[in-house]
C-alpha cells in the first residue's frame, strides 16, 4: 500500500515532569494510543490513533496529559477545507464509503439559538415555581374530540390508550448493538426513576429489561430485529421506525463481528452474522401500507398500547406526517438532521434532512390548518442540547421530545464521534465486554435522573417566567417565542415575531 | 397604529356583575354605580355593559348591535343582513351627546331571524348560522363589525370610563334581569370601539380582567374547531372557550370551570377512583382549553353567570348575596356601594367558580314581563 497522506487529527501532550509511567493511559486506550518504551523508559503517544475520546486524560493520576487540535495545517483554502481534502485521501486509500457517527457536525445555523423566551413584566405576574404549582406532566396519544358524560358523570367517551409522562422528556431509540448493556440498563431505570420512558431502538429488548416495560418505548423497525409477542406486550408503546435524522432514506448495518450471543439472542438472529436493516419497511411503500402496520400492532396488542411513528426531519415532513396522523398514528416522533447516531455514512450525515426547528412548526401548522392536531401527539428529536431547546420546542408545537445524545453525554460521551469503531472507551458505544464494564450502570442512571431533574428544575423556571403554571399551556404558544436575526421567510415557517415586534 | 387585532395589547381591568335569580327586571344604574366605584381601575380607554333581558319584545329575535366606521361599511353589512335574515327592526342605538365619549362610530340594532329557507340551506341550526354570519362581518366587511349578537340582550361599549359609557348609552332607561360591566386599563391606545369588553357572541358575553399567558395555545386549539379570532383578545378566546365547551360539547357549567381552571395532578390524585377516571380525562383531552395566567372574568350565558379566578387566584374576585340577588365584583367596595348589607360575602378560591342561575319555576314569568325598553 501506497504512504497514507493522513497526518494525525489530534496531539498527545504529554507532561514528563508529572508522568509516572503508571500505564493507566495504556490500559485504558482502546484505540492503542499509548505504549510504553523500555528502551527509553517512558511512555510515548502514536498521535495518528487518538480520537480525542479524553478517556486518558481523565483516568491520568497525575494529569499529565493533555490532548489539542494537532497544529498542523494545509496552507489555508476557504474552499479546501481540511475536513474536505483529508476526505478525499481517506476515499483514495479505501474506496469506501466514509462512516461517521454522532449528529450533523457542519456549521449550519442552530435555530434553538435564535429564539428567545418571554417573561412576564408587570401586566401578568410571573409565577415562583418554589412556592407555587407547576405542572410538567403530559400524556401522549391521540385524543378525542371531545369528552361525553352521562347525567352521572360517568366518562363514556372511550379514551384511546396514552402513555403518561411526568415530564415532557424521553430517552429515544438507541439499539442494544448501537450501545452496551449497561448503558440501557442505566437508561431504562433512569426512566422508571423519573417517570418517562427510554426507547429500545430496533435491536429488540433484552430479557433483563423487560421488568422496565412500563417504562418502554419498543421499536419496530424495517429488519424486525426481536420482534414477537411478547416484546410488543411488554413495553408501554411501540414505535414504528421509518427513518432516523442522521441517515434519512438509509438503512442500517450492525457488523457480525458485534453480534454476541447476547445481542443474537436479543434480536433474535444468528450470532456472528449481519444485522442489516433495509433502507425502506418492505411491506410499507406507500402510506396505507403503513395503516396497515400500524393496525396489525394494534391488534397485536389488542389496542392496549399506543403505536407511534418515526420518521426523518425531510422536505416535505408536513404533508407525510399529516398522513401518518390519517394512517391511525398515536404519536409520531420527527428527527431533525442534527438527530445523532451509532454509524451513518457522513454525507449522509451531513447533508441529508432538514433542522428540527422547521420540521416542528410546520407539522405543527399543517395538522392544525387540517384540524387534527389534538388527534395524534408530536414528540420532536434530533439535537436537544438543554432545557431551553425543550421550552422552544413546545412551544413550536411539540408534546415531549427524545433526548440521546444529551443522555449520552451525561453518561461520559466525549461527542469523539467514533460509535462506529465499536471501540468506545466510556463503555457507551461497545460491546466489548472490558469497555462495557467501565460505564457502571448504577452511577450512570443517577447521572441521567439528575440531568432530567436539573431541566425540569429549569423548565419550571422559565413557564413560571411566562406566567404559565401548565406545560400544556406552553403547547403551540409560538407568541412566548421571538426570533432574533432570522430572514421573515425563516420568521414565517417558525410562525414566530421577530425580537422587539 | 395598528388596530386591535393586528396587534396584542394587554390589559388590566375592574368588573363586575350583579344577577336578580328571579328574573325581576331592574334599570342598568345598579351596575353603573357599582362599576364606577372602581373607576381607578380603569383608564378611560375602555368601558362597556352587557344586558339580559331588555329586548323582551323581540326575544326570539336576535339583536345585532353594530360598530360602522362609515356609511358604505353599513351598507355592505346590510346587504348580507337582508339576504339571510328577515329583519323585524332596525335603528339607530339611542345615546347622547355626554363631553367624555368622542370618535363615536355609527352604531346600529337589528332584531333578525335567519330566514327559513337560507337556513334550511345551510343545513345549521339557527345558532351555528348566525356565528357564520358574525364571523363573516367581522372578518371580510372592513370597518364593521357584530359587537352582539344573542337574543333578549345587548352589549353596550365604547372607548371611555365606563360610566361615561353607561351615560352615552342611556343605559339607565334599560331594564334586565342580569347586568355585566366592565373597565379597561389597556396598555396603550389602539382607540377602537370594538376592542372595549364585554365580548359577545350569541348569548355568551365575557368580562375579564387579566393576561392570558396561555392565549395562543387556547387560540390554536379553538381554530381547530372552526374558530376565528378575529380580535386578539383573551376575552374573545375565553368566549369561545366556554362556547365551545357548553354549546358544543354540552359539558354541565361546572365541569366546563374544571378546564379553564382544572385541578392540580396532585389534587386528582388524591379523588375517589371515579372523580379520578373523570378529571384525568378530562385534563387530558383538555389541556389546551385551560386558561393560564391571571385571570378573573364573568361569563354570562343568558340564564346566569359564572364568576371565576384562575386556579392560583393572581386576579382580585368577591363575591355577595342578598335574597335572590348575586352579586360579583373586582373589590367589595363595588358590591356594598350598591348593595349595603349583604347577607355574605364571600373572596372565591383559586378556580372556584361562582355559579349565579335564574331560578327556572320564574322563568315564564320573567318572558312574560312586559317592559318597554329605550
Amino acid at each position: 500500500m501506497s504512504l497514507s497522506y493522513l497526518t494525525p487529527e489530534f496531539k498527545v501532550l504529554r507532561d514528563y515532569d508529572k508522568c509516572i509511567n503508571c500505564k493507566v493511559c495504556m490500559r485504558q486506550c482502546s484505540f492503542e494510543v499509548h505504549s510504553y518504551d523500555e528502551d527509553l523508559d517512558k511512555m510515548v503517544s502514536n498521535d495518528m490513533n487518538c480520537v480525542n475520546c479524553q478517556r486518558c486524560v481523565l483516568l491520568c493520576p497525575t494529569q499529565a496529559l493533555t490532548i489539542i487540535k494537532h497544529p498542523q495545517t494545509f496552507k489555508e483554502h476557504a474552499n479546501w477545507t481540511y475536513d474536505a481534502i483529508r476526505d478525499i485521501y481517506r476515499q483514495a486509500e479505501t474506496g469506501g464509503v466514509l462512516l461517521s457517527s454522532m449528529g450533523n457536525d457542519r456549521p449550519y445555523p442552530v435555530y434553538w439559538d435564535k429564539m428567545v423566551i418571554n417573561a412576564s413584566q408587570v401586566t401578568n405576574p410571573s409565577i415562583d415555581p418554589l412556592r407555587e404549582p407547576m405542572e410538567l406532566r403530559v400524556y401522549l396519544g391521540r385524543k378525542p374530540d371531545r369528552i361525553e358524560i352521562d347525567e352521572n358523570l360517568n366518562v363514556k367517551t372511550k379514551m384511546p390508550p396514552q402513555l403518561k409522562l411526568e415530564t415532557p422528556i424521553m430517552f429515544s431509540a438507541m439499539s442494544y448493538g448501537s450501545i452496551s448493556y449497561n448503558a440501557h440498563a442505566a437508561l431504562a431505570r433512569a426512566a422508571e426513576e423519573l417517570g418517562i420512558l427510554y426507547n429500545t431502538g430496533e435491536g429488540g429488548l433484552h430479557k433483563d429489561f423487560r421488568k422496565y416495560g412500563k417504562n418502554t418505548i419498543v421499536q419496530v423497525a424495517s429488519g424486525r430485529f426481536g420482534v414477537d409477542r411478547e416484546y410488543l406486550n411488554t413495553a408501554a408503546a411501540i414505535e414504528i421506525k421509518i427513518g432516523q435524522g442522521a441517515k434519512p432514506g438509509i438503512g442500517g448495518h450492525l457488523p457480525g463481528e458485534k453480534v454476541s450471543e447476547d445481542i443474537s439472542a436479543t434480536r433474535m438472529i444468528p450470532s456472528g452474522s449481519d444485522a442489516i436493516s433495509p433502507a425502506p419497511h418492505h411491506d410499507i411503500y406507500s402510506i396505507e401500507d403503513l395503516a396497515q402496520l400500524i393496525y396489525s400492532l394494534k391488534e397485536a396488542t389488542d389496542y392496549q398500547k399506543p403505536v407511534g411513528v418515526k420518521i426523518a426531519a425531510v422536505n416535505n415532513v408536513a404533508a407525510i406526517a399529516s398522513g401518518i396522523a390519517r394512517a391511525g398514528a398515536d404519536y409520531i416522533a420527527i428527527d431533525g438532521f442534527r438527530g445523532g447516531t451509532g454509524a451513518a455514512p457522513k454525507r449522509i450525515r451531513d447533508n441529508v434532512g432538514i433542522p428540527i426547528e422547521f420540521a416542528i412548526a410546520a407539522v405543527d401548522a399543517r395538522l392544525r390548518s387540517e384540524g387534527i392536531r389534538h388527534t395524534v401527539s408530536l414528540v420532536a428529536a434530533g439535537s436537544i442540547r438543554n432545557s431551553a431547546d425543550i421550552v422552544k420546542a413546545i412551544a413550536l408545537g411539540a408534546d415531549a421530545v427524545y433526548i440521546a445524545t444529551a443522555a449520552l453525554i451525561a453518561l461520559g460521551c466525549h461527542m469523539c464521534q467514533k460509535c462506529h469503531t465499536g471501540k468506545c472507551n466510556w463503555g457507551i458505544a461497545t460491546q466489548d465486554p472490558n469497555l462495557v464494564k467501565r460505564l457502571n450502570p448504577e452511577i450512570g442512571y443517577k447521572r441521567l435522573v439528575n440531568l432530567v431533574q436539573a431541566w425540569s428544575h429549569e423548565i419550571k423556571e422559565m413557564l413560571g417566567g411566562m406566567g404559565i403554571n401548565d406545560i400544556e399551556s406552553l403547547k403551540g404558544n409560538r407568541l412566548m417565542l421571538r426570533g432574533i436575526g432570522m430572514t421573515q421567510k425563516e420568521l414565517d415557517i417558525l410562525g414566530i415575531l421577530a425580537a422587539g415586534e | 397604529m395598528l388596530k386591535e387585532g393586528y396587534v396584542r395589547i394587554p390589559s388590566g381591568c375592574a368588573i363586575s356583575g350583579i344577577i336578580d335569580r328571579t328574573g325581576r327586571l331592574f334599570s342598568g344604574q345598579s351596575i353603573t354605580d357599582s362599576i364606577a366605584t372602581m373607576h381607578d381601575r380603569s383608564n378611560g380607554l375602555g368601558g362597556g355593559f352587557a344586558a339580559y333581558g331588555i329586548y323582551p319584545d323581540f326575544k326570539d329575535y336576535f339583536a345585532f348591535h353594530m360598530f360602522y366606521d362609515d356609511l358604505i361599511a353599513k351598507q355592505e353589512t346590510e346587504n348580507i343582513l337582508k339576504a339571510d335574515y328577515i329583519v323585524a327592526l332596525e335603528e339607530k342605538i339611542p345615546t347622547r351627546k355626554t363631553a367624555h365619549i368622542k370618535n363615536a362610530p355609527l352604531i346600529y340594532r337589528y332584531f333578525a331571524i335567519p330566514k327559513p329557507e337560507k337556513l334550511k340551506l345551510s343545513e345549521l341550526d339557527e345558532n351555528e348560522f348566525t356565528i357564520k354570519f358574525v364571523f363573516n362581518i367581522n372578518s371580510n366587511i372592513p370597518g364593521a363589525y357584530v359587537f352582539s349578537s344573542g337574543k333578549n340582550m345587548g352589549v353596550f361599549k365604547a372607548v371611555g370610563y365606563p360610566e361615561d359609557v353607561a351615560n352615552f348609552y342611556k343605559l339607565e332607561s334599560y331594564k334586565g334581569y342580569m347586568w355585566l360591566a366592565h373597565g379597561r386599563f389597556p396598555t396603550n391606545t389602539p382607540g377602537w370601539w370594538g376592542g372595549a369588553h364585554p365580548f359577545n357572541l350569541l348569548n355568551i358575553s365575557v368580562v375579564h380582567n387579566g393576561e392570558l399567558s396561555s392565549y395562543d395555545t387556547n387560540r390554536k386549539y379553538l381554530e381547530e374547531f372552526g374558530y376565528i379570532c378575529t380580535l386578539q383578545t383573551d376575552t374573545e378566546v375565553a368566549a369561545y372557550i366556554f362556547d365551545l365547551l357548553l354549546r358544543k360539547h354540552g359539558l354541565p357549567i361546572e365541569l366546563a370551570c374544571k378546564v379553564v381552571a382544572s385541578p392540580l395532578w396532585k389534587q386528582v390524585e388524591r379523588m375517589s377512583p371515579k372523580e379520578k377516571f373523570l378529571y384525568t380525562n378530562l385534563k387530558v383531552i383538555y389541556g389546551r382549553a385551560l386558561l393560564n395566567g391571571p385571570f378573573s372574568m364573568i361569563i354570562a350565558y343568558g340564564d346566569g353567570f359564572i364568576a371565576i379566578n384562575d386556579r392560583i387566584k393572581l386576579r382580585p374576585l368577591t363575591a355577595a348575596k342578598k335574597g335572590d340577588m348575586i352579586y360579583v365584583a373586582s373589590e367589595e367596595s363595588a358590591i356594598r356601594q350598591i348593595c349595603k348589607n349583604p347577607e355574605s360575602v364571600w373572596i372565591p378560591r383559586g378556580g372556584e367558580p361562582v355559579i349565579a342561575e335564574l331560578i327556572r319555576d320564574n322563568e315564564k314569568e320573567m318572558y312574560s314581563t312586559k317592559e318597554v325598553t329605550a
